[in-house]
Parts: C-alpha cells; structure tokens; sequence
C-alpha cells in the first residue's frame, strides 16, 4: 500500500482516489509538465530529437506495458503494429484529411489489426502466442512492403507535415510539444485506466487467467480489450513517428524494434505505469551515444566501426540479463524504494 | 513436374537443418520447459568458431568439428548455469526475456570478433551431384540431410532407451514427481542445454557447409520455430516432420510465388504457422493441455 507522507490523512473518497493527492504533488506535475514543455527552448536541435524519440518511445511502450505487463499478453509484434499506424497516418493524411484526423485512424486501424492478432490469444497462450505475434511481426511488415500501390512497397512513404486549421506545425520545436500532449494523455490514460475494472481484469487475467474466469471475468473480451489499447497506442506512436519524420520505410519497424520495446519496458519495470519513463530514456540515450561514438570515431579509426555497432546488442543483451537477475522488477522498483524513504526522511516510519 | 520435385527435394534438405535446430528447441523444452529464443545465435556462433579451428588455426576439419562440438556443450552448461538458473520460479515472460538477452549477446559477439564478410570451409564432402531419380542433388544438402537423421536417429534412441533420456522426460512430465523420485534436477536441465547446444553446433555446421559462414545464419535460426510449432514444440518426431514441411513450403512458394510476390519466401512459413495454431494450437503432435476457458 502507498504511503503517504505524514500529517496527509484520507478523509474523502475522492482523496483516496486522487492520483495526484498533495499540494506539492500537484506542484511537482506542473513544474515537471512545463519544464518538460520548456525543453526545446534551451536544447540544441540534434538533442531535440534524441528527446522526441524518447517521448514517442514511451508511448509506444506505455501501450506495449497495458499489454504485456498489465494483462499479460506478451506481443512481439509491436512494431508491426506501430508500422500499421504509421502508414495508415500517412496514405490518411496523403488523402488530403488533417493529420490529427490520421494520427487517430492510425491507432484505431493498428487496434483492428491488434485485436485481428489477439484472436489466437483466446486459444492459446505462453510460448505459443509469442510464437504466433512473432509471425504477425513479419507477415504485417511484409504485407506493407508487397503492397506497393498502397505503401510505395520497399522505397517507403512519405507522411505529410502536421499542418492544421491551415498553420504549419512541421518545425520539430512544434512537433515535440504535440508529442508531449499525446504523451500526457496517453499517461493520464494509462494510470487511470490501472484503476478502472478493467484494469484489475487485466492484472486478475495476467496472475492467474482460470481463476480470474471463475470470479466472473469474461476472459475472451478482455484479452482482445488488451490487445485494443496496446496496439490503439502503437498506432498512435507509429503515426506521431511518420509525421515527424516526413518519410517512412519499413526498415524504421522491424522486428528488432519489437525486441527493444519489449526490453524498455522489462528493465523499466514491468507492469508499472513509471516504467516506461524509466527505462526507455536510459536505453535510447545509450544507443544514441553509441550512434554518436560511431559518427565521430568513425573517420580517424575505420576499424573501430565493427566493433562498436554490434556493441550496441551486447549492451541490451547484458542490460536485460543483468537487470533479470539482480532486480527483475525494474527501475520503477528503485524508485518507488526512493519515494518511500524521501516522503519520510529523516524518520524511518 | 520435375522442377516440382527438384524444389521439394532441395527443401526438404533444407528441412533437415531446420528440423536439427528445432530439435534443439525440443529437448530443452522438454527437459526444462523453457523455449531457447537464443538457439539461432547459438547456431551462427559455433558456425564462426568451426571456422576458427578449421581455418585460422589450421586444424584437420573433422578435429574442428570435434573440438567446436565440445565447446558448444560448454556454452549450453554455462548459458543454462548463469542465465537460466536465477529464472526458475520467475514468470514465463522472464525467461523470455533472457533468452533474448542471450540472443543479443551471442549475435553481437562474432560480429565484433570475425566481422561481416562471408567466410567458408575448407571443402571436406566431395563436389558433385546424385542422380536420384531423375533429380539432381548436391551433395551438400544429400549430407545435410543424412547427418540430420542420423542425429536425429540417435536422439529419438536415446529419449526411448537411455536411463538418462528416461529420466529427462520424467523431468519434462513433472519436476516435483520426478524429484521425489531421485532425480537431480539441475543436472538433467544442464545436460539438456549441453546436447540443444550441441544439436545446435551441428546444424550450424551443415548449415555453413551448404551455404556459407556469415552473420545470416542467425535469422535462419529463427525458421526453426515455425517447425517445432507446426510439429507440437514437446515432440521430436514433430520436429522432424515440421522441419521437413517448412523446408518444402519454403521451396515451393520460393520455385512458383516468387514472380508474383517478392520475398514470400521468407514469410510462407509464418502463414503456415499460423494457420496451424488456429486450427490446432498444440501443433500436429504436441501434448494438449486440456483447459475449459
């Protein structure tokens, strides 16, 4: 159970509910909010989009965390599905509709095909449904890539700028702060959704799916519920990436995304709604930091160049084996570990 | 019709390797309950240090082969002793997850150390071609596929004869029952890993054999999870048979949907798997887990 600093008592039903209980919670998520919306005055534009990336990745994996963490359904097809999204925002967009309009069909779209994808899951389950969302990977990739007419096949396609009500959001300032509002309504989502009956029939469905079916949970609707909103945020994620980047091509969703997805969210913690904001800021700025190390060695030291881009595989490998055996519950688990002891410093209780 | 049998025969040896990994798959899921997300990149590693003994330290090749074999069951204690070992008792997404953090590791690893180019053996099968009738077989792949049986031969003995074999299928039916029994667990688990990983090596090197050494033998790796599938990932006769038909398919859809869709290939056999976890999500012969959901 939470603990709360002292001094702060629960008196109503509503400040029991509150997500953000305290004056100085409500304090820190505003200060936090436009500190974060504040970044792209004072970052330099490279650094900037290291940051839009972290931001559409923890989109991406607050959806991949419903799916996997919360309900248990272990996807590896998640790229696929922010693939789906991507292109479904661009050919919307393309036709001439706004691309707030795209970015929705995106993710509703991606959620179709997710629930088309969780429909082995009512069967079957463990190492059989990753098998079978590691088929769906390659097949929706390649689908995308065989339907040229549609998809421009292998050259890719290109999403057109975010522009609405006729003004210009392309600048990447402009797009980092769209991010951010999906981004913001994206948690909010997800941490109310934590507490809602659906979100307990998720965790119920996750610990034990036969019990959970006793106590009354319909085990089906709920599976694909999951599936829904895990690939409802793909989509979107996927969307927000075509329209940030102006050009797609498969090659940006592969299945080795899918692999990272997955480790952002293990090493951030699984199943916790901080865990994305963890984990997947550490990881990126460590390939980004590869990536530069890459670039700049690169021209004196050509001969580096082999050993540095695999380097960035061993690092994922031992981070996701590291953190499996020495603290499988993440990142998410220091912190709150944290938490508990600055609510309550200098008394230990 | 003779291209027909040409494209089943060359995918049917094909099979035979993929059958070898998916063998692999089968015994540590059967011994351990755990899938090895790894055996692709374990495969494309003892493909490189083959080469290494073979090429760059000038040993005879059948000594490489000997000696690679051996290092292989190491790799498979040493994996399933520090990796696998702190995951008993954790939920099955973890193993997951460590199996590709193994993955990672070990397909990063020859690239750092042997780089990208392709490599090859020293050419230890003679160069020709059988006439068996009336479609033309390398000898490669002929080799292949027998080493693949006979592999396999050896296994399917050793589950039904073997006190150990026994023993490890007790282990795979119910661990509490088997260690009750007197069994030693941890030992059955490590032998397990050491044969997948050796299974392993050896497909690897037929594989390297036929095409060639080089960081795209671990993708291949992956088709073998569509056999163990399609075959029921708790049979060796399955694995076999999966092998065989994913090895086919891919032929076939390769030799007649090439012109008409680019690269399906790759993808025919993820339909097929599919398809067959639709209709029948335990494979053609894997143990049903009776659940009324």
């Amino acid at each position: 159970m939470k603990r709360l600093p002292s001094g702060v008592y629960n008196e109503t039903y509503a400040q029991d509910m509150a997500v953000l209980r305290t004056k100085a919670h409500w304090g820190f998520a505003i200060t936090g909010f436009l500190a974060a919306a504040s970044l792209p005055l004072w970052l330099s534009p490279s650094l900037l989009q290291v940051v839009i990336k972290i931001a559409i990745y923890i989109l991406a994996g607050i959806g991949l965390n419903i799916l996997v963490g919360q309900a248990g359904q272990i996807s590896m097809a998640h790229a696929g599905f922010m693939a789906v999204g991507a292109y479904t925002s661009a050919i919307v967009n393309n036709a001439g509709l706004p691309f707030i309009l795209g970015i929705f069909c995106g993710g509703f779209f991606a959620g179709g095909v997710g629930i088309v994808v969780g429909f082995p899951s009512l069967r079957i389950k463990g190492y059989y449904l990753i098998l079978a969302t590691m088929a769906a990977q390659f097949i929706v990739i390649y689908i995308i890539e065989n339907w040229t007419g549609l998809t421009g096949g292998m050259f890719g396609i290109s999403a057109g700028r975010p522009v609405l009500f006729g003004l210009d959001f392309g600048s990447d300032p402009v797009m980092y702060e769209i991010v951010l509002l999906f981004l913001l309504a994206g948690t909010a989502f997800a941490q109310n959704l934590t507490r809602t009956r659906t979100g307990r029939a998720f965790i119920a469905l996750r610990d034990n799916d036969l019990a959970a079916e006793v106590m009354g949970i319909n085990i089906a609707r709920y599976k694909l519920i999951a599936f829904f909103i895990g690939c409802f945020y793909a989509g979107v994620a996927g969307a927000l990436i075509a329209h940030w980047m102006g050009a797609i091509t498969t090659h940006l969703f592969g299945m080795s995304l899918s692999i990272w997805l997955l480790a952002y969210i293990l090493i951030g913690g699984l199943g916790s709604n901080v865990g994305p904001f963890l984990g997947v800021p550490l990881l990126v700025l460590i390939s980004e930091l590869l990536t530069l190390m890459t670039s700049s060695l690169s021209m004196s030291f050509p001969w580096l160049l082999t050993t540095i881009v695999p380097l960035h595989d061993l690092i994922y490998g031992v981070a996701i084996m590291f953190f499996l055996i020495f603290e499988p519950r993440g990142l998410a688990h220091r912190w709150s570990i944290f938490k508990v002891s600055y609510r309550l410093w200098p008394f230990s209780y | 019709m003779e291209f027909f049998f040409q494209l089943v025969a060359s995918g049917a040896a094909i099979g035979g390797v993929y059958a070898l990994v998916g063998l692999g798959l089968v015994l540590i899921y059967k011994a351990t309950g755990v899938l090895n997300i790894a055996q692709g990149s374990v495969l494309m590693l003892m493909a490189f240090i083959t080469y290494s003994f073979s090429v760059q330290l000038g040993l005879p090749f059948y000594l490489a082969v000997v000696f690679s074999l051996l290092v292989s069951m190491l790799i498979g204690v040493l994996i399933e002793r520090v990796c696998l070992r702190p995951m008993i008792g954790q939920p099955l997404f973890s193993t997951i997850m460590m199996t590709i953090g193994v993955m990672l590791v070990f397909q990063s690893i020859p690239v750092m150390i042997w780089g990208t180019s392709l490599k090859s053996y020293p050419e230890y099968l003679p160069q020709k071609s059988y006439n068996v009738g009336g479609v033309l077989i390398s000898s490669d792949y002929l080799w292949g596929f027998i080493i693949s049986l006979c592999l396999f031969s050896v296994f399917f003995l050793y589950f039904r004869y073997s006190r150990s074999g026994i023993v490890m299928r007790a282990v795979a039916d119910d661990q509490q029952a088997a260690q009750s029994m007197g069994v030693n667990i941890s030992r059955i688990s490590a032998i397990a890993w050491a044969f997948s990983c050796l299974v392993a090596a050896a497909g690897g090197i037929v594989l390297a054999t036929v095409t060639s050494v080089g960081i795209f033998l671990s993708p291949i790796g992956l088709k073998a999870w569509p056999a163990v599938i399609i075959g029921g990932l708790d049979s060796i006769a399955g694995a076999l048979l999966g092998g065989v038909i994913v090895g086919v398919l891919e032929g076939l859809s390769g030799g007649y949907l090439e012109q008409s869709f680019m690269g399906i290939k790759e993808v025919a056999p993820y339909f097929i798997l599919l398809i067959i976890l639709l209709i029948k999500p335990y494979g053609l012969f894997g143990l049903k887990r009776i659940e009324r959901i």
